[in-house]
């Protein structure tokens, strides 16, 4: 080393202070960068935990997922973070929803930009959930032992498009007033019970106050809450499932065994399936 | 008593451990089912500040005879026709939208999925799947028409007209 043992470079520093006490209270994995400590760094670590520890390269690759589900995660997140500052500006009742939509474009700082974001991600996710269907039904990548998952992406599916339809009602123009009629009289088609479910779902006979009030509370803490809880299971489910998936007949893993010439018999027993 | 529960006796004999596991299942069921009703009751609104059904919509000599008058805020018309007076809902049976009268094709018509209703109220075109429901309608002391929007009468019979 060309440096004097006097002075430390920014890595050794950092070295450092993975070795100090409290650092070592939080992070128990410890320095070092070895596979094991690798490995820890992921299982000891209570976001990355639901996922797996070791991942094969090829599925890294941009031809395994066009990294659909990992873009749609990130939509989500874009969504919360600019859906929570829009709630400052916004209040949910008749006389002030659409003056706040129009203060949010017009009057407040950035706050046309926040929106837009949130609009055009909202948008963008409803497509990339579909996207990310079709790559994962055309790969037959739900089939078994991944059959459960897929029905969890069913639910999110219906939950990204409930946040979509709820979010729609809020800015209480003309668009929205129509859109929510005619969506809640959709929902009144349901045999027997559907003019009760549209009685509950308005909080009422017309779309007026209440309903906007439902839709709001729906849109900002029940169907967001319920998503993460869906979100979580959904990425768990790929590491208990045996990773992402891969098929014997693709040519990415037709390539790596080639290279390795070994395989891993457990993922072959799959791949047979 | 494990032998004795399991004697073959037609009455079962349940021991204490079963009894108890019945016991807080079923309590457990009963509370569910208690909640469930208390949630289905809290989120079904008991007072609705919604406007009243009934509509006055003044004098009859407002609407000339053979005209077709559509009250945007109410979402009714008022038909003059030879036969006297009738309301129709305004809302499309399709899916809730508000319709239009126009005039220039004789017919009411939803801008929303196309559907098409006669001045009468009875479909000609599009997805509708029902009429446009006529309205309870009658004249007040004051001689100004009233309609009840919550009221659905038969169509085209001598008696769901008013006449003045």
């Amino acid at each position: 080393m060309a440096k004097t043992g006097m002075t430390k470079t920014a890595g050794q520093y950092f070295d450092d202070l993975r070795g100090t006490r409290v650092w070592r209270s939080i992070f128990r994995s410890g320095a070092g960068s070895s596979t094991l400590h690798r490995a820890l760094t992921i299982q000891q670590n209570v976001f990355l935990h639901l996922f797996s520890t070791k991942v094969r390269t090829r599925m890294l690759s941009f031809s395994a997922t066009w990294y659909l589900g990992t873009l749609t995660l990130g939509t989500f997140f874009i969504l919360v973070a600019t859906g929570i500052p829009l709630m400052f500006y916004y209040h949910p009742s008749v006389p002030q929803a659409y003056a706040d939509t129009k203060d949010l474009q017009f009057v407040v700082s950035s706050g046309l930009f926040l929106r837009n974001l949130h609009r055009w991600s909202a948008h963008a996710m409803v497509f990339l959930v579909f996207a990310h269907m079709f790559k994962v039904f055309y790969r037959g990548a739900y089939r078994a032992p991944r059959e459960f998952n897929w029905v969890i992406g069913v639910i999110l599916l219906l939950i990204t498009l409930l946040l979509s339809y709820t979010g729609y009602l809020l800015p209480w123009d003309q668009l929205a007033y129509w859109a929510i009629t005619v969506g809640s009289n959709i929902a009144s088609a349901v045999p027997i019970m559907g003019n009760k479910i549209r009685f509950l779902l308005l909080g009422g006979n017309t779309v007026n106050a209440n309903a906007l009030l439902r839709f709001y509370v729906l849109h900002c803490m029940i169907l967001p809450l319920t998503a993460m809880f869906f979100i979580a299971i959904h990425f768990w489910r790929i590491r208990k499932d045996g990773g992402l998936y891969s098929h014997a007949s693709e040519p990415a893993t037709l390539r790596a065994k080639a290279a390795s010439g070994t395989a891993d018999p457990k993922a072959d027993a799959k791949e047979a399936q | 008593m494990a032998d004795k529960t399991k004697s073959s006796t037609p009455n079962e004999v349940v021991n204490r451990r079963q009894f108890f596991a019945k016991l807080g299942l079923g309590s457990l069921s009963i509370a569910a089912a208690g909640t469930a009703a208390f949630a289905y009751q809290y989120l079904s609104p008991n007072v609705l500040f919604e406007p009243s059904p009934v509509v006055n919509v003044g004098k009859p000599d407002r609407y000339p005879l053979d005209s077709v008058t559509l009250d945007v805020t109410t979402g009714i018309y008022i038909i003059h026709s030879q036969e006297g007076y009738f309301s129709l809902s305004a809302v499309c049976t399709h899916l809730g939208c508000l319709t239009a009268w126009k005039p220039e094709e004789n017919r009411i018509a939803c801008p929303c999925h196309g559907s098409k209703f006669e001045r009468t109220g009875v479909k000609t075109e599009g997805p509708a799947p029902k009429p446009l429901p006529w309205k309870f309608i009658s004249i007040n002391e004051d001689g100004d028409l009233l309609v009840d929007r919550s009221i659905d009468i038969p169509p085209l019979v001598p008696k769901s007209y008013v006449r003045v």
